[in-house]
């Protein structure tokens, strides 16, 4: 038997090193709490809903960002007749937004070092949050094409050309500088815009549902059992959001 | 220094599933119980609200009822030749966090293990001769049966609600069920759940094959249904946000729908929320627990004392505590000594997936639910010849419809663009065409797969990280190889024009999500130098502390985990009210 306990940590050493976490912690406004003899601990009204993300200028990219991220998702998803481009479904906006947030900066993921590079069976060992990707990724694109399309920016290439250089940029075959290699810069990007294309549209994509009609998702119905066993039959409603539906607006002229 | 609390009689690490049994059967007994718990209380008006739990990004892709590494995480490598390094986000597996733990976010798919499982070893052996199994392979026995297991079962079935049909009533089979179970007592609580279009065609094409499929029993309800706590749960909706979210109908099982609306009402039992557990403090002799030290969301260090130490927590967590407590012998991989971090499997989540031609095909995949579905059991742990085979294990084969919210479930033929308007297509025309067929399969104990304290990564407070070394062994390639091919035959056999199979392979990746059933460490059994706990659930070498979780696996079976975790927590219950409380100490002597 080893001492009772291996790895008692001092008072000092604890203050020291829960900083972090506990600011984390802190952040969503938790407490602790004791519970006991009353029941459940009901709060009547008491909800956590997401916030609808709000209209408006970028919250996280720079103006020239913000145009590059627009026409990558414009080409990733282009205009089609079986939907409107990425950038018109929102899915810039959405990624701006979502910068903005928890998933911009790492603070639920475990940031501690030491950083070292691992193999590709244990994950992303990066120390750079996703905003610092961004904003190594876009530099690094917009610098490229510069260097080597006669000094035009990315926005400046026609459709095939960004399909192209996208397409390089999906098997890593560009040379990026800085430390965002094209390829993860890519499947970073590509990851994001399809979370904007299918995600609900309280937070900033898909809009009007666009993608959820494409495909024949209903959305946020929750209750299919009249439907369960009808088999092999496609479902006769519209889909619905956290948010309702456009024509719920309209129909009471809001 | 810690604040030093008022004596209870029990403290109860992590207020999930097993938490929540363990203190409502204690407090039955008249015991002063407190769970603490480093996660927030969880309820489903607040936390699951039908306003807004079906919501994909916030849920699945961001991960927002489960444990955050910020707060806790482990390192991962494939064998000890490598440096481990952390997983700074969760992919492979999902812990929970909060009140009911991942049982909030469980699938609901709800199993006995086999007779055999109980009693592995021994079962290979008698069958195959010792030498079928390899040098290396740790598999053992339980230290009990599964006639042991049986009352246990049957009352966490009915804790749970759950929906099914039996196939083995008291040793009689049962048309509609799986032949392959062990014999219960009763049926299920509650009748199998209404079958979408994907598992229907299921069954149909397998019974043609000569199979005998059987709906999955299931802890999201065919009905309604009040259990004999007297907690009324409601009628699974079908709503497709299941796996990975909390249930807003009151219809998926959980402590937060069968037993804390009964459990927070007694006067002798408390709970602490956001309160992390730091360690089991021991007395000179290290023989006896003397409660716990935990420290709350402000920072503040309390000490917990208590005649009895139970944990309940993840199982990571619970096989953590011990090796921060000094509770076991840590296993040391060069020799084969010492039993605590040994036995660390998984298990092995096999697939294949059908493409079916649009025009006569749509499964309505979004109509499901984690626990939804039909399944057969014919390639299952040693429901078949493992003889001419050259491996031991299996799984359970179900077409299991968990839902298709469509930012991770529109998969698209092989060769389809990834973007642009061509991928467009490809998934407009495969999302409701495509049925995947799953083979959820044994992982056996290897003697190189462990778990052990991280050298260098630290938590919050400075304590070590779990180490996590393990690589699926070659037993468990082989099998996934086999099984999957069974199930891409029945997958053609229904009609795709083309099928994907996806068997587990080598190296073990913590990347893409598998499977929340990572198992052992701390394992049960009759002999205390292979087993960390005896036979009923008792620490070998503190018999005050017992612990419940996966973490007593010795090995995983072709199973879900969660119906022998419940299970093992009214076994644990049961001892100590009827054999501990009367006589304090040793309940099996080495």
């Amino acid at each position: 038997m080893s001492s009772p306990h291996p790895f008692h940590t001092s008072r000092r050493q604890f203050l020291a090193s829960t900083a972090m976490g506990l600011v984390a912690l802190a952040a969503s406004g938790a407490k602790a709490r004791t519970l006991f003899g009353t029941g459940l601990p009901w709060d009547a009204g008491a909800a956590d809903p997401p916030e609808r993300v709000p209209p408006g200028p970028w919250t996280v990219f720079t103006p020239r960002e913000g145009e590059l991220v627009e026409a990558i998702v414009e080409r990733l998803i282009p205009a089609d007749d079986l939907s409107v481009s990425g950038k018109d479904a929102g899915c810039a906006v959405f990624i701006d937004r979502q910068l903005a947030g928890h998933y911009g900066d790492s603070s639920r993921l475990y940031m501690q070092g030491p950083f070292q590079p691992g193999l590709p069976t244990q994950g992303d060992q990066s120390d750079l949050t996703p905003v610092a990707k961004y904003r190594h990724g876009l530099k690094a694109l917009d610098e490229h094409c510069r260097r080597t399309m006669e000094g035009k920016g990315f926005t400046d290439l026609t459709p095939e050309q960004k399909d192209a250089l996208l397409t390089d940029m999906e098997k890593d075959a560009v040379a990026f500088d800085g430390p965002v290699g094209s390829g993860s810069f890519f499947s970073l990007i590509l990851q994001n815009t399809m979370e904007g294309f299918f995600a609900d549209p309280i937070y900033g994509g898909n809009r009007d549902m666009v993608s959820w009609r494409m495909i024949g998702f209903p959305g946020t119905r929750y209750d299919y059992r009249d439907h369960v066993l009808k088999h092999n039959q496609t479902y006769p409603l519209p889909p619905v959001a956290i948010g309702g539906r456009g024509d719920w607006a309209m129909a009471t002229g809001r | 220094m810690a604040s030093k609390l008022p004596h209870k009689d029990v403290v109860i690490i992590g207020l999930g599933w097993s938490g929540a049994i363990l203190a409502n059967e204690l407090c039955d007994e008249g015991l002063d119980v407190v769970a603490i718990e480093r996660g927030p209380w969880r309820d489903t008006a607040k936390d699951f609200n039908i306003g807004y739990a079906p919501d994909e990004l916030r849920y699945n892709s961001r991960q927002e009822l489960m444990l955050r590494p910020a707060q806790l995480t482990v390192t991962a490598r494939n064998n000890a030749g490598q440096t481990a390094l952390p997983m700074r986000q969760f992919g492979s597996f999902h812990p929970g966090n909060g009140v009911g733990g991942a049982g909030v976010h469980w699938a609901g798919i709800t199993w006995r293990f086999s007779p055999a499982d109980f009693r592995l070893r021994s079962h290979y052996s008698e069958r195959y001769g010792a030498q079928a199994i390899p040098d290396g392979m740790t598999i053992q026995d339980w230290g009990l049966t599964y006639e042991d297991m049986e009352p246990c079962y049957d009352r966490f079935e009915y804790l749970a609600g759950i929906s099914g049909k039996a196939g083995n009533l008291n040793g009689e089979k049962q048309e509609g069920g799986n032949p392959f179970e062990g014999a219960r007592k009763r049926d299920y609580p509650n009748p199998p759940m209404m079958q979408t279009y994907g598992p229907t065609l299921f069954a149909e094409t397998t019974a043609g094959m000569g199979y005998k499929p059987f709906p999955i029993p299931s802890a999201l309800l065919s009905r309604t249904y009040t259990n004999p706590l007297g907690v009324t749960m409601g009628q699974c909706t079908f709503c497709g946000f299941c796996t990975n979210y909390g249930c807003a109908n009151y219809s998926k099982a959980s402590a937060q729908t069968t037993v804390l609306p009964v459990l927070m009402r007694k006067p002798n039992f408390e709970a602490r929320t956001l309160c992390e557990v730091m360690r089991v403090n021991l007395d000179s002799t290290g023989k006896k627990a003397t409660g716990v030290t935990y420290v709350d969301s402000s920072g503040e260090e309390f000490e917990q004392p208590a005649d009895l130490v139970i944990l309940c927590a993840f199982m990571l967590d619970n096989v953590r505590l011990m090796m921060l407590s000094g509770i076991g012998t840590p296993y040391d991989p060069q020799t084969g000594k010492g039993a605590l971090g040994r036995n660390f499997c998984y298990q092995m989540a096999n697939q294949a997936v059908g493409f079916f031609d649009p025009a006569k095909y749509n499964f309505n995949n979004f109509i499901g639910g984690g626990a939804t579905g039909m399944a057969i059991d014919e390639f299952n742990n040693d429901n078949f010849d493992h003889g001419p085979l050259g491996f031991l294990g299996g799984g359970s084969t179900r077409c299991a419809p968990i839902g298709a919210e469509p930012i991770s479930k529109r998969p698209t033929p092989p060769g389809s663009p990834t973007w642009g308007s061509g991928w467009k297509k490809a998934t407009r025309d495969s999302y409701l065409s495509n049925l995947s067929v799953g083979c959820e399969a044994s992982s056996y104990a290897d003697r190189g797969n462990f778990l052990d304290l991280d050298p260098t990564y630290k938590d919050r407070f400075g304590r070590p990280l779990m180490r996590i070394t393990f690589d699926f062994p070659e037993n468990d390639v082989k099998m996934s190889a086999y099984v999957t091919g069974k199930v891409a035959e029945i997958v053609r056999a229904m009609g795709a024009r083309e099928v994907v199979e996806n068997p587990r392979t080598r190296p073990w990746s913590v990347v893409p999500y598998q499977s929340t059933h990572v198992v052992g460490g701390t394992a049960m059994g009759a002999d205390p130098s292979t087993s960390v706990v005896n036979p009923f659930l008792q620490s070998w070498d503190v018999p005050n502390v017992f612990t419940v979780g996966a973490n007593v696996f010795p090995q995983n079976s072709g199973y879900n985990p969660t119906g022998t975790v419940g299970a093992l927590a009214f076994r644990a219950a049961d001892a100590i009210r009827s054999r501990y409380l009367k006589a304090p100490g040793p309940l099996v002597h080495a």
